[in-house]
């Protein structure tokens, strides 16, 4: 009952949104379900609930590691959504970049779109049916498409329509891909094994071996195209950087993650079937390009949010060649992800109040955020320290246990090219963030006055104390969870 | 029985060279809505327990969908387009028809070495549905507009689905009608990103989506952009 739940609250809540005309309580109601969710995942750390539907749903410690992440970022979002829709201006407006006119979508369209989309990346998490994870998969793309589009113009009609016909494409591929998973179960043998992670596990045996690894191809380059994996990451500056920042920090936190997990649950399934090698490397491989591509864009970017959305094509590759890796670097990834989330999540939210203030997302045209907006100029140089891996943030915990990873398994190549390319990013992410943060500020720069309102403060504030608390201690309850989560992936 | 899907498969196959060299968007409309028809057939034939209720209800909501909804929601946004009636290309039919050619042959040869399931007695009937999957994915790249990319996601839909037919008999139904829903979303979406994006743009080529990139654009205009400026 408790997973039933976990999905068609936010769902029916978001159902409901569409056709609530105040716009009150359609603020309320988000709050609310987010809240919910975010209570009824929390005692899932307690009590962790049974299978339903043959096992279809439930929930293992890596489901419950990205549901918790999903959850946790959401209820900062939805607060912080409520301040931005307060702040955004309503009619047919001057758009500040180019000037041409537009209108906001309806509100009731934004909100509800955005608790579907919590639905269904709930459901991500929670499927243990492939055929049943590719339909979440593909609902969060078509949830989360309208929520890019939310100010319409060219721009954002653009990154919108970029984002559903590569993701519409590449998850195509993934359903091939479970389609094979499908012919490996059932081929030769009179018993065919359903598509559900355990029983593909306890019957790895009989699985064809050479179509698993078609079916992990497939998989691959479908969710990875999703995940940001470079070189199919075309879509995702786009949409990370038209997309309204609260939207962003959850496509980059929560989405990004729900993709990894379909390419995670293959990689049980080949590790089971003694397969788990040929996984691990492609993984690696397309990680470490994934940290490359980001590197060459993130230097002398002239976007702050398009960097930010480079900045997490380069976390997802270090996540997979954490994977990839194997041993504690599978731990070292699931830490990773969730400092990832947090720490994008609140670098995301900050960008958007220093959007709204500035109303220009170039980053040559910013000085002097800290004594302007006092609150969001420290938030944006503790993200960055937090972000480029900097002690004492998270960030910095994980990507050592990547590192060392790395070095126990004799991959020292890997190592080096990882460090090259963090300390690349570490100068490059400075070099505009500080040159935003100090200077003197333009006050009549075109801007809108703009107070940081409480709502937009403290949801990346929390995040960001989150971020601080993981680098100096990880809470016992989480340090076991994310144990049993890299075991399952086949680390210590 | 046999002949059957024998004909289904030849008739998938000559859909797919009719949009490759088509001309004129309705046509191609009306093509991949005969192409979904065909395929809503194929479960009922490739199934040896005969037919079932499973599907039953499968095939008709394919039938439906695929043959008669995804058509008229094109149809609908198309007729909101009443100056756009041609395809545009980047790929001209001639070429796009000697590539068809040379995949499709390039399909029947790998259909002949790889060791293909053969359960259905239809050696050639996969590599024919990842021709589908081919000619879908080049039409999304090689057509200009965006009503051809949809058309070219649904012939890659098609092709996906015909695969799902040979190779994946025993999916729950519940997962079928959860993928039938997803396209069908997706297909509705992008039909009103269409019609959002020939507002816009007083047509529907894909050509103009550039304004996005990370270095040369954003340098060029920064001067005029400055507020201070």
């Amino acid at each position: 009952m408790m997973i039933l739940a976990i999905v068609l609250i936010p769902a029916l809540a978001g159902l409901t949104s569409f056709v609530t005309r105040s716009n009150y309580a359609r603020r309320t109601l988000l709050i609310a379900a987010a809240i919910v969710h975010s209570v009824f995942t929390a005692t899932m750390w307690f009590w962790s609930p049974d299978p339903i539907m043959d096992g279809w749903l439930q929930l293992d410690a890596l489901g419950l590691v990205f549901l918790s992440v999903v959850s946790c970022l959401f209820l900062a979002a939805a607060i912080y959504a409520v301040s931005y829709l307060n702040r955004e201006q309503s009619g047919v407006r001057p758009d500040f970049e180019e000037s041409v006119l537009f209108v906001n979508e309806p509100e009731a369209i934004f909100v509800g779109c955005l608790l579907l989309f919590l639905s269904m990346m709930s459901l991500v998490t929670l499927s243990h049916n492939f055929g049943l994870m590719w339909v979440a998969v593909e609902a969060t793309t078509l949830s989360s498409a309208p929520l890019i589009y939310f100010h319409r113009h060219h721009r954002s009609l653009e990154a919108t329509w970029k984002y559903l016909m590569i993701c519409s494409v590449g998850i195509a591929l993934a359903l091939l891909g479970t389609f094979f998973l499908a012919y490996a179960a059932s081929g030769n043998q009179a018993t065919e094994v359903p598509l559900v992670l355990g029983e593909l596990i306890a019957n790895s045996l009989s699985l064809q071996i050479p179509w698993l690894k078609v079916a992990f191809l497939f998989m691959l380059v479908g969710y990875g195209t999703k995940m940001g994996l470079a070189t199919l990451h075309s879509w995702l500056p786009d949409s990370h950087s038209e997309a309204p920042s609260v939207v962003s920090a959850l496509l980059s936190g929560a989405l990004l993650n729900c993709a990894f997990l379909g390419i995670l649950r293959m990689t049980q399934v080949l590790d089971a079937a003694g397969s788990g090698d040929f996984a691990r490397s492609l993984l690696l491989v397309f990680g470490l390009l994934s940290v490359i591509f980001a590197t060459v864009f993130i230097i002398g970017q002239l976007d702050y949010k398009r960097m930010l959305a480079y900045s997490s094509i380069e976390h997802m590759g270090i996540m997979a060649v954490g994977v990839g890796l194997g041993g504690i670097g599978s731990f070292g990834a699931m830490l990773h992800a969730v400092n990832h989330s947090l720490t994008k999540g609140m670098m995301f939210l900050v960008a958007g109040n220093i959007l709204t203030r500035y109303r220009t997302k170039s980053t040559k045209l910013i000085t002097g955020v800290l004594s302007d907006l006092p609150k969001s100029g420290v938030l944006w140089i503790a993200g960055l320290f937090a972000i480029t891996g900097t002690p004492p943030f998270g960030l910095f915990q994980s990507e050592l246990v990547i590192f060392r990873a790395a070095l126990d398994s004799g991959q020292i190549l890997v190592a080096v090219i990882i460090l090259i390319a963090l300390g690349i990013i570490f100068v490059g992410m400075s070099c505009i963030v500080l040159n935003m943060v100090f200077g003197s500020a333009r006050t009549q720069a075109g801007g809108l006055i703009f107070k940081e309102s409480l709502a937009s403060v403290i949801p990346p504030a929390v995040l960001c104390a989150g971020v601080v608390v993981l680098g100096v201690y990880i809470p016992s309850a989480l340090y076991e969870l994310l144990l049993e989560a890299a075991k399952l992936l086949g680390g210590r | 029985m046999n002949d059957l899907i024998s004909a289904i498969v030849v008739l998938i196959v000559i859909t797919n060279f009719l949009l490759l060299g088509a001309g004129w968007l309705r046509a191609s409309i009306r093509i991949v809505a005969l192409q979904g028809f065909a395929l809503g057939l194929l479960p009922l034939l490739v199934n040896q327990d005969g037919l079932t209720v499973r599907l039953a209800i499968i095939a008709t909501l394919v039938i439906t969908l695929k043959g008669i909804v995804f058509p008229r929601l094109l149809l609908r946004s198309l007729r909101e387009l009443s100056s756009v009636r041609a395809i545009t290309y980047y790929v001209g039919p001639m070429p796009s028809l000697l590539i068809g050619i040379l995949v499709m042959s390039s399909s029947l040869w790998w259909g002949y070495v790889l060791p293909l399931p053969d359960q259905t007695g239809h050696r050639f009937a996969i590599p024919m549905v990842f021709f589908t999957i081919v000619t879908g994915l080049f039409l999304i790249v090689a057509r200009r507009q965006a009503l051809m990319q949809i058309i070219g996601y649904l012939t890659l839909e098609n092709g996906i689905y015909a695969v799902g037919v040979f190779f994946a008999q025993s999916e729950s139904m519940l997962i079928e009608i959860g993928i039938l829903l997803d396209v069908f979303v997706g297909v509705f979406i992008m039909g009103i990103m269409v019609f959002h994006i020939s507002r816009e743009f007083d047509n529907i080529e894909t050509g103009q989506l550039r304004t996005l990139r990370d270095w040369i654009k954003s340098r060029k205009e920064l001067p005029s952009k400055d507020p201070q400026a």
